[in-house]
């Protein structure tokens, strides 16, 4: 239990903190996976045969590839062409991509993919008389899709996110390979130099099931928000 | 774009390949066993067993994947006591205790979409059954079984797929699998998007593959329930 004292004698701060970056990086991750999906869903309902078989590349590459794999692109190609783009500009220095950054996006990526999935087969199976008589009524587009369309895709959708988020709390452990400190990293660095990684690794099981346990009783009080009504 | 790379490379990553499916069928083999185990005792009206079975699922399904093969490779070895018994043969290599921890872990995956397929059969059928004298045994395997393939089999192809990704996670404890080769030939040439074309292009043929299977499986016990 020593090993767990704040302060310079246990590792209780540092693995409060990885914690925190644990938490820090799904979030940002879940967000830009709802920007990648709010680009790719109309994309994979559209008509247009070219518009879609773009969304569903996305969709079948990145599920059906590891998430190593893809965190590896990211982290060994990132600062590369990122570095391209700006030599264009005629900026030829070095530039170094942070971590954060990185695993945020590198997992979003994926996260994307997930969601893109679940918004796509929300929007799917809402009722087709809604979109119909939201344009019958003559509702405008701002109402015909926040107020009408949104609030019954949420409510399809958000079980389903939950477990999207899961998935994506989990891939989290995956960017301790890039270097960042987050749970995993911090008991490997914990682990190596107090040699016990038994305990080490089992705190971050503990951690990651706390983290799973609390969210999932966040997310089952949206959805109960969310489905009212029905 | 170098395409030189491409083809150099290719041999090398079928060659891991052959690593990530003997990985892949090991652990999926292990893994419907005790998924078919802890499914079984999921069912059974014992509050204890039940506990500790969902115990089981809870905690391999709330945890990541490289925290399980981390403890499996990193800590049992710690233990004193383990290094004495004949398990120090098996947890000494980072092959089976990456098969350890897949096994474990599709398992706990498995036994709940056993479980949900189970619960969901309609108790007509089995009355059905009984009623018109069919013993137990051929009501289990005969009625039960296909009934719960057909409702598992799109679950269960979902699993195979994520355990196909899964097994990169070996490369992380020294084994070179598909992944694991394929970020040594990065971080030699720096040349990700290529290396990553050709790996990313194996991995997604043998989901496909996969996919097509389950498809085809799913319309062979495709029946009307």
């Amino acid at each position: 239990m020593e090993l767990l004292y704040f302060g310079d004698k246990g590792w209780g701060d540092e693995l409060f903190f990885a914690t925190l970056m644990t938490i820090a990086v799904s979030i940002t991750a879940m967000i830009i996976g709802f920007i990648f999906a709010a680009l790719f869903t109309p994309l994979k309902l559209s008509n247009n045969k070219f518009l879609n078989s773009i969304g569903n590349a996305y969709t079948t590459v990145i599920r059906g590839v590891p998430e190593l794999l893809v965190i590896y692109l990211f982290f060994f190609g990132g600062s590369g062409a990122i570095m391209f783009v700006a030599s264009i500009f005629g900026y030829n220095d070095y530039i170094e991509i942070n971590a954060f950054l990185t695993g945020s996006f590198s997992i979003g990526i994926i996260s994307g993919a997930y969601s893109t999935e679940v918004f796509r087969g929300a929007l799917q199976s809402i009722d087709k008389g809604q979109f119909e008589a939201a344009k019958v009524l003559g509702f405008n587009k701002y109402i015909y899709f926040f107020k009408i369309i949104l609030p019954q895709m949420l409510r399809l959708a958000i079980p389903n996110l939950s477990n999207v988020w899961q998935i994506t709390l989990k891939d989290t452990s995956l960017i301790s390979v890039t270097g960042l400190v987050e749970i995993m990293r911090q008991s490997y660095i914990a682990s190596g130099s107090t040699r016990d990684p038994l305990f080490f690794y089992s705190f971050a099981a503990v951690l990651y099931l706390m983290l799973t346990f609390l969210s999932m009783q966040l997310l089952n009080r949206l959805e109960i928000k969310y489905s009212k009504g029905y | 774009m170098d395409i030189e790379l491409m083809i150099s490379s290719f041999p090398k990553l079928l060659n891991a390949t052959l690593i990530t499916l003997k990985l892949l069928s090991v652990s999926l083999i292990l893994g419907l066993f005790i998924g078919l185990g802890f499914a079984i005792l999921r069912m059974n009206n014992n509050k204890l067993i039940n506990k500790f079975a969902y115990g089981y699922s809870y905690i391999f399904r709330g945890t990541p994947l490289l925290v399980q093969i981390f403890i499996i490779y990193f800590g049992l070895g710690q233990i004193e006591y383990l290094r004495t018994t004949f398990l120090w043969v098996v947890l000494k290599e980072p092959y089976w205790c990456a098969i350890i921890a897949f096994s474990l872990n599709t398992g706990a995956y498995t036994s709940e979409i056993l479980r949900s397929a189970f619960q969901t059969i309609k108790p007509g059928y089995l009355e059905a059954g009984r009623s018109l004298g069919i013993p137990s045994k051929i009501i289990f395997t005969k009625i039960q079984i296909p009934i719960a393939i057909k409702q598992s089999l799109p679950a269960y192809g979902n699993e195979i797929i994520l355990m196909l990704k899964g097994t990169s996670l070996a490369s992380t404890v020294t084994l070179m699998d598909l992944t694991g080769v394929a970020k040594y030939i990065i971080s030699t040439t720096f040349k990700p998007v290529e290396v990553f074309i050709v790996a990313g292009g194996i991995y997604l043929f043998m989901t496909f593959i996969i996919h097509n299977v389950i498809k085809y499986l799913e319309k062979k016990y495709g029946f009307q329930t």
